[in-house]
């Protein structure tokens, strides 16, 4: 087991949603299920997160500021989609303004549904989204490896994607 | 007279008591609120942590800052507790506190920019008060070596208990506690996201949570200096000082910077130079 599963950092954002399950994430906070005694923390900064929690679906206006939250963690992280609105856009799926679920921009690895998701479900998705940390982490320390071997061997970058397929 | 073995356990032993002392911190303050809390190895964990993910930084020269930032504050350390000039061991202090402001700087965000000049205010906030409690702390004993002023034998707090609670007004500041949270704060995401730590991730923060272990037992260690006549007396002091940090810091709101400064300045003038001026009465002129 790795140390990342022990102190899951959160980012939380909320692009376009009704706030209901906002109000549910931060249910999670407080003294009735107080998540931070699985270490879990609320961080305001994407660089210091290691999960990104998003709610409400994507449109517009919050399409680049989702994928550039994203792209600002450090790695490895996960992302979670709470809330029906986010896993696919809910009941606001046919409006004209509104793309769809958060997958529409960036890869989700676990879906929470629910309008809005109860707590315990997003307790539920955080502590599934630890397990694929895991196994991110071991894919990127096992990525790394492999670069550092090719590199000894004197091949380039360019070819590694290409040696590894024919692993 | 410098103990050099006394530095180098600064040096090991620091990290594991400062790491366990924040842990404790989060678990009273968890019971303070009414909850659970995490167990008290939860710092040990998130710099683990932090030492398995990517080191993303806007500046190379961020990681240079940082870890210059780790090793002028080991040293300001084991300075002290080898019993070196308390004069060096504060000016140590600011010139790792300097590294950090640069490492902010470097990143050239507004966020740690505005984290990083409130950094600075905040040095200027508390360096009269620590030179003060310098100057007085030699009044009493007659010396700035801490090894002389730790083997005393003078109840120095006696003498000096204006300095005291000067100290004390600054430690919360030192400490990062609210409400002197100001440059970079655990609660103030709305604000200045993570101030002068905004742009550290991975690794390079994980230095800077090592770096504010090792700072937390060293001002502990200043507060020793106070009760260094008995031991048991100074134990029970420093935990006593913590216990009351940890209160301050549940109980108060985050304040603007300008009352930072002002309100140390004026502690500092007030406790400090009335303080002193009593010594100064009271021996008949300093010798």
């Amino acid at each position: 087991m790795t140390y990342l599963a022990k102190s899951p950092w959160i980012i939380h954002y909320d692009a376009s949603s009704c706030n209901g399950c906002d109000i549910e994430v931060l249910a999670c906070l407080t003294p009735m299920y107080d998540v931070e005694r699985f270490g879990i923390i609320n961080t305001g900064n994407p660089k210091h997160a290691d999960i990104f929690v998003v709610t409400g679906s994507i449109n517009e206006q919050n399409r680049e500021i989702v994928q550039n939250i994203f792209d600002q963690m450090p790695r490895p992280n996960v992302i979670v989609a709470v809330g029906i609105c986010a896993c696919s856009g809910g009941v606001f799926r046919e409006c004209y303004n509104v793309a769809g679920g958060i997958d529409k921009v960036i890869p989700v690895d676990v879906y929470v549904p629910g309008c809005a998701a109860r707590p315990e479900s997003i307790i539920d998705g955080i502590v599934t989204a630890l397990g694929i940390l895991e196994e991110k982490r071991t894919k990127m320390v096992l990525d790394a490896d492999a670069k550092a071997e090719h590199r000894h061997a004197g091949l380039r970058p360019e070819h590694i994607s290409q040696t590894r397929g024919a692993q | 007279m410098i103990n050099i073995v006394w530095g180098l356990v600064f040096v090991l032993v620091a990290p594991v008591l400062g790491g366990l002392i924040a842990g404790i911190d989060r678990k009273i303050t968890a019971r303070m609120q009414g909850r659970v809390g995490p167990s008290i190895f939860q710092s040990f964990w998130d710099v683990a942590k932090l030492f398995e993910k990517e080191n993303a930084v806007v500046n190379e020269t961020q990681i240079f800052y940082a870890i210059c930032y780790v090793i002028f504050m080991a040293f300001t350390g084991s300075l002290f507790f080898a019993g070196g000039d308390l004069l060096l061991v504060i000016f140590a202090l600011t010139i790792a506190q300097i590294f950090l402001v640069l490492g902010a700087f470097a990143a050239n965000s507004p966020y740690s920019y505005i984290g990083a000049e409130r950094e600075l205010l905040q040095i200027m906030a508390y360096e009269p008060m620590v030179i003060l409690t310098a100057v007085g702390m030699y009044v009493v004993t007659k010396s700035f070596n801490v090894s002389d002023i730790a083997a005393t034998t003078t109840p120095v707090i006696l003498f000096i208990p204006g300095l005291f609670l000067g100290f004390i007004y600054v430690l919360t500041i030192k400490l990062r506690k609210s409400p002197f949270d100001i440059s970079t704060s655990h609660h103030a995401h709305q604000e200045i996201v993570k101030g002068v730590t905004t742009e550290f991730s991975g690794p390079s923060l994980g230095w800077i949570e090592i770096t504010h272990w090792y700072e937390t037992v060293f001002l502990l260690g200043f507060v020793w200096l106070f009760f260094g006549f008995n031991p048991i007396v100074a134990v029970v002091a420093v935990i006593v000082v913590y216990l009351l940090e940890i209160l301050i810091d549940n109980t108060n709101a985050r304040v603007k910077w300008q009352l930072a400064v002002k309100s140390s300045w004026a502690i500092a003038a007030i406790m400090g130079i009335v303080n002193l001026a009593a010594l100064y009465i009271l021996n008949g002129g300093i010798s």
